[in-house]
């Protein structure tokens, strides 16, 4: 029997109250019992990225993170990034430099290079490299998603 | 694969970290970076996850005559933008870039990463150049362990029922000291094949790998030759046979040993 846990967090600026199982991991909890399935779940076990959402304003794989201890935090999710016009450059310059083909990894790579971004300083490509070294894209080879980057970051 | 049933707690002292841990089938929980795939691939199937991230005694970076703590509960995201580390362990600060991915670097944690001691990981190696201390705590107070004795094997370390890592204490680098980090791996973030941390000091030279052998492998060589002479064969992993180790080992060594 799973233990039940009342969490309370503020997900996209909204502040929701759940009771979940304690083994149930946060990209889980956000998908299933919020409807939010825009970060994606891949390997489930921290490789690939896609799970990627913000806690607390920092990048964090999803699947690596229990739900229950995500109580009293701050996510931030694609959808919330998207509808608040945070992440629209770089969803323009990817879609414009063709940096995505099926889209799975998308989300993931889009809040991993918002980190970047928000860095605020000059990065070289192979820094773009290393940023999203833990962000897997089986269509693209990389080439794409580092111009977009690039060009948002260095114009 | 999803995680097994366990019950969850989050202890606000220490006190009460010290009581649940003692429990049967509990385990620590700090970043959760290896625990939590573990879990997820039921590896591991503890009874009750103790979460001890709010216990703000395991936290911080401080500096006291000469030595740096460093709390358990410290993230790798932390120590690559600690301007004490860049300034007084430039050791750790080089080895936490090749650390996993920004990701995981904002949750996987120092005490965490050397409580597991994966063979391939960066810190025990590090810790073990640096002639670090781990001060080890229980209910009955804490006691200080040497580097190279806390890691006893292959995820073995110096740690008792109802003992939790709290720090680490490190010498801070003197002006004529040098400090390099090497890793070799197929992918950026992933773990090393073969990695090297070193020290000169003015007596002598420091040099552990890791991901040759169960833990960290600690020399203390004359020379260059010596060196070379005294690695010990490693072992083969699922993709490198321990001849392709043992020589990726040796050019590590002469690239750390032209930079000393």
């Amino acid at each position: 029997m799973d233990q039940a846990l009342t969490i309370t967090l503020t997900v996209n600026g909204t502040q929701v109250t759940r009771s979940v199982p304690a083994r149930q991991h946060l990209v889980d909890f956000l998908r299933e019992d919020l409807g939010l399935t825009g970060a994606h779940l891949g390997c489930e076990h921290g490789v690939c990225g896609a799970c990627t959402v913000r806690v607390d304003g920092d990048v964090v794989r999803g699947c690596l993170m229990l739900a229950v201890q995500a109580n009293g935090c701050r996510v931030d999710t694609i959808e919330g990034l998207s509808d608040s016009k945070e992440l629209e450059k770089l969803q323009k310059a990817f879609h414009e430099k063709n940096a995505l083909q099926c889209g799975f990894c998308t989300p993931g790579m889009l809040m991993a290079a918002q980190e970047l971004v928000l860095q605020k300083r000059k990065v070289s490509r192979e820094e773009i490299r290393s940023h999203i070294s833990g962000n897997y894209c089986r269509c693209t080879g990389y080439q794409a998603i580092v111009d977009a980057i690039d060009e948002v970051i260095n114009g | 694969m999803k995680a097994p049933s366990f019950a969850y707690a989050k202890p606000r002292t220490m006190e009460e970290a010290f009581e649940l841990i003692e429990r049967p089938g509990a385990k620590v929980l700090a970043g959760g970076q290896s625990l939590i795939p573990s879990l997820n691939m039921r590896l591991s199937a503890p009874e009750l996850l103790v979460d001890i991230t709010g216990l703000d005694a395991l936290k911080g970076i401080t500096l006291e005559q000469g030595v740096v703590r460093i709390g358990a509960l410290t993230t790798h995201a932390a120590l690559e933008r600690s301007p004490e580390i860049a300034k007084h362990v430039p050791l750790l600060a080089e080895a936490v870039r090749h650390v996993a991915h920004p990701a995981i670097r904002n949750r996987g944690t120092l005490g965490g990463s050397i409580a597991l001691a994966d063979p391939a990981a960066e810190y025990p190696a590090c810790l073990a150049a640096l002639e670090a201390t781990i001060a080890v705590r229980s209910k009955d107070g804490e006691r200080l362990v040497k580097a190279e004795p806390f890691f006893k094997g292959l995820f073995e370390v110096d740690l008792r029922p109802g003992e939790l890592v709290a720090a680490v204490e490190v010498t801070a680098q003197l002006k004529d000291e040098r400090s390099v980090f090497l890793e070799l791996a197929r992918r950026h973030g992933d773990y090393a094949i073969v990695g090297l941390a070193g020290i000169k000091t003015q007596k002598e030279r420091r040099l552990a790998f890791f991901g040759i052998g169960a833990k960290p492998v600690v020399l203390r060589p004359g020379s260059l030759e010596a060196a070379k002479a005294s690695l010990p064969m490693p072992s083969a992993d699922l993709y490198h046979t321990a001849a392709t180790k043992l020589h990726l080992a040796k050019v590590l060594l002469e690239r750390a040993w032209t930079r000393l």
